[in-house]
């Protein structure tokens, strides 16, 4: 089959058994590759009801079409899973080369099922697979781990590894890869923890065969002419995701203090040109991308080096906890990846832990003797071991603000920024109303990247709660994603703005098979309503009151800053609803409709 | 004319590798590709490229004299007379002479087509007058 390296390897890890079995015509035809071949295996193959962190639960690690090939942007590799922090579905993407080497190991997607007897490295070289024993390996950390198996087996070898906060079934763990790329959200780390494998190790020499080569390579060669012809690459690649620091301090969305305020007095020493000049040594790209975003730093003051931070770092583990400091957010970026815990919820959570101290709810026979008020850099590094290790207050933090705000009660739920149980990113969202909605309903909990809304409330009046937004963050929904279906990076698109239509002939080349971006997005919503159905599937009362935002957004609007005295009314939250489930063809309690479940062919994928 | 490298500019991506083996092999596959980047992680955090320089090491030794000179001064390999003896290989002073019986029934070099650099969004690639550039 053209475009794709036709295999799925399933690995049965209780038995140590492997298969490959042909990537099925039909599913690449109606999911494509990625996050579709994930929610459609998901929901086919994990029971109703499974635990996250049993042996009923799998992880479905899928490329794309584009993934490997001479597009920009092709290393983004899809794991999916029932999240063990939200008990909904999971979603993670993973930059790096990962994708690429799947391919070439001719590899569409790989299926890890059951829980290895003791602790096990997936190794695949070419047709070669075998488990090999990783006791030896559990309980370190992954840059060791990865160190190691790059000195021993050389440079060609891409691993995913787990650390930690993995093994120790850390609810918000990250795989981590390439020395700073994570599979980052919803806790995709801990599923590989619960199943005892620590590491996959991959080498891949195959080619993947193409439809039309000789088109592959012109279309190719239009798309990297795009993104270099771009005005915004050299202050994209300068900066990556940082630019957008000073940008959201402005206009009141950094986050601050535990989402307390959106503009932070350090923002300054945040920003991507102080960052730039002060801690990046190196640019790093994934995959085939021509305007790489990683930054890769060096902390004089730790001696230690890191890829990051990101902005999503920044904004958590910076502004969030009150730290002004570029290095320091560098090195708690670092211990994260190293512990093998998501940067976006572990610093989410001690921001909802400083802001429970600060407050008095928490005195310091809660934080283990730390004075965890914001700004105190000593004692967040030593928050991130403790949650990655569940020790003392990283036990209870370690949950969740959700689970965690719950346990201590006395009005802590009212500050836990999640939605779903996923500790919400990098933007506060006080007055960005389409921003506010985007998070209230993206698919795995309060992550950004479905629909990044934010410049559009600015462009067309933050406060205002009318059907055209909620129409462009549901196009944003459908759309964006798409890039993850087909196994690549939707930057290109977003801050290069490059013509989209570019890709069309180069999947047509690819593939063979021509598809129109409006026959894409049809695919992009289908596996959304699929995502809503299996979030009902899995929760007893699932709807409306799950797509609630965070109080602080309707009640406690910031005491200073561009958004000081604004919030989005209750009554508004609900309007963005209402609109909302309307466009979409769901019920008022925001379920797909029979009528929209048929209409998407989705009634034979869910019976 | 040779290919040049700023490895300072590098980020890895390997976009180079993959337009090389289209160009050389027809094939999508950066193992089959003429140049090397070399990551440098996590210490000292860097990437080193290793580029053909066309000096022509490589021709003096083939033995079947399989590596050949075109119009633009660059040595390429004629598939057909490639006999796989490797003799090629170590006369290499930069690496980037390959011999993979597994992935090709012949050797293969940089033949300068360019496409490396075409897809380079860092401009760490660039082909220029060998002369030029010494001077």
């Amino acid at each position: 089959m053209n475009g794709y390296a036709g295999r799925i390897l399933r690995v049965n890890l209780t038995n140590g058994t492997f298969t490959k079995e042909p990537t099925p015509a039909a599913l690449a035809r109606d999911f494509i590759g990625g996050r579709g071949f994930g929610i459609y295996l998901l929901l086919k193959e994990v029971p109703q009801g499974a635990d996250p962190l049993g042996p009923e639960n799998k992880i479905f690690i899928s490329s794309g079409p584009i993934s490997g090939m001479l597009i920009p942007g092709g290393g983004k590799c899809d794991w999916t899973t029932k999240a063990p922090l939200t008990g909904g579905y999971a979603s993670a993407s993973m930059g790096g080369h990962f994708t690429a080497e799947m391919r070439y190991a001719g590899l569409d997607s790989i299926i890890l099922e059951g829980v290895s007897p003791k602790p096990v490295t997936l190794f695949i070289d070419d047709d070669k697979i075998e488990l090999r024993d990783a006791s030896d390996l559990w309980g370190k950390n992954t840059f060791m781990v990865e160190k190691q198996f790059k000195d021993k087996l050389g440079e060609e070898y891409q691993i995913a590894v787990i650390g930690p906060g993995g093994e120790n079934m850390v609810p918000y763990a990250c795989v981590n890869h390439d020395y700073g790329r994570q599979a980052g959200r919803g806790g995709v780390g801990a599923v590989m923890g619960s199943k005892k494998l620590k590491a996959i190790v991959l080498h891949g020499t195959k080619s993947i065969p193409v439809a039309d080569p000789a088109a592959y390579r012109k279309a190719g060669m239009a798309l990297y002419k795009a993104c270099k012809e771009a005005d915004g690459l050299k202050q994209w690649t300068s900066y990556g995701t940082t630019q957008v620091v000073s940008w959201c301090d402005e206009v009141g969305a950094l986050p601050t203090r535990n989402f307390s305020a959106g503009s932070f007095e350090g923002a300054s020493t945040l920003s991507g040109p102080y960052m730039r000049e002060h801690i990046v040594i190196t640019d790093k790209g994934c995959f085939g991308c021509p305007c790489p975003c990683g930054k890769y730093s060096r902390m004089k003051k730790y001696n230690s080096n890191v890829e990051g931070p990101e902005y999503e770092t920044i904004g958590l583990c910076g502004s969030n906890l009150g730290i002004a400091d570029i290095e320091s957010v560098a090195q708690a970026n670092l211990l994260c990846d190293d512990l093998g815990i998501d940067t976006i919820s572990a610093g989410n959570a001690i921001g909802w832990a400083m802001e429970c101290y600060e407050k008095g709810i928490f005195t310091k026979k809660d934080t283990d003797g730390l004075d965890l008020k914001f700004g105190n850099v000593e004692a967040v590094f030593t928050m991130i071991e403790k949650i990655a290790r569940r020790e003392g207050l990283g036990a209870l933090l370690s949950e969740g603000v959700k689970r965690a705000s719950k346990k201590v009660g006395q009005g802590t739920e009212k500050f836990a920024i999640h939605v779903k149980g996923m500790e919400q990113s990098g933007y506060a969202t006080h007055n960005a109303t389409a921003m506010l909605l985007s998070y209230m309903t993206c698919d795995v909990g309060a992550h950004h990247n479905r629909a990044w809304a934010i410049t559009y409330d600015l462009q067309v009046g933050r406060e205002l709660v009318v059907p055209e937004k909620v129409a462009r963050v549901i196009w944003l929904q459908n759309f964006r994603p798409m890039f993850d279906v087909l196994g690549g990076c939707r930057l290109q698109w977003v801050e290069l703005n490059i013509d989209r239509d570019l890709y069309v002939p180069a999947l047509e080349a690819i593939t063979g098979i021509h598809r129109s971006w409006e026959d894409l997005e049809m695919v992009g919503a289908r596996i959304w309503n699929l995502t809503r159905l299996y979030w009902a599937r899995e929760n007893e009362g699932f709807g409306r009151s799950w797509d609630l935002p965070p109080a602080r957004f309707y009640e406690d609007a910031p005491k200073s800053g561009p958004t000081k005295g604004q919030i989005t009314k209750f009554e508004d939250v609900n309007k963005l609803l209402d609109i909302y489930y309307e466009q979409r063809g769901w019920t008022s309690n925001g379920l797909p409709t029979p009528a929209t479940i048929e209409s998407l062919g989705l009634k034979a994928v869910f019976a | 004319m040779r290919l040049y490298v700023d490895s300072s500019k590098c980020s890895g991506c390997n976009a180079c590798r993959v337009a090389c083996s289209l160009n050389l092999f027809g094939e999508n596959n950066p193992k089959k590709a003429a140049l090397v980047i070399e990551p440098h992680f996590p210490a000292p955090g860097v990437y080193r490229v290793r580029v053909c320089t066309q000096c022509g090491d490589c021709a003096k030794v083939c033995p079947t004299e399989a590596i050949k000179q075109d119009e633009q001064g660059a040595y390429f390999v004629n598939y057909a007379d490639c006999n796989l003896c490797e003799a090629c290989v170590p006369e290499c002073p930069e690496e980037v002479m390959f011999v993979r019986a597994k992935l090709a029934d012949t050797a293969w070099k940089c033949n300068l087509c360019g496409d490396c650099v075409a897809v380079c969004g860092t401009s760490a690639l660039w082909i220029a007058e060998i002369e030029a550039l010494a001077a």
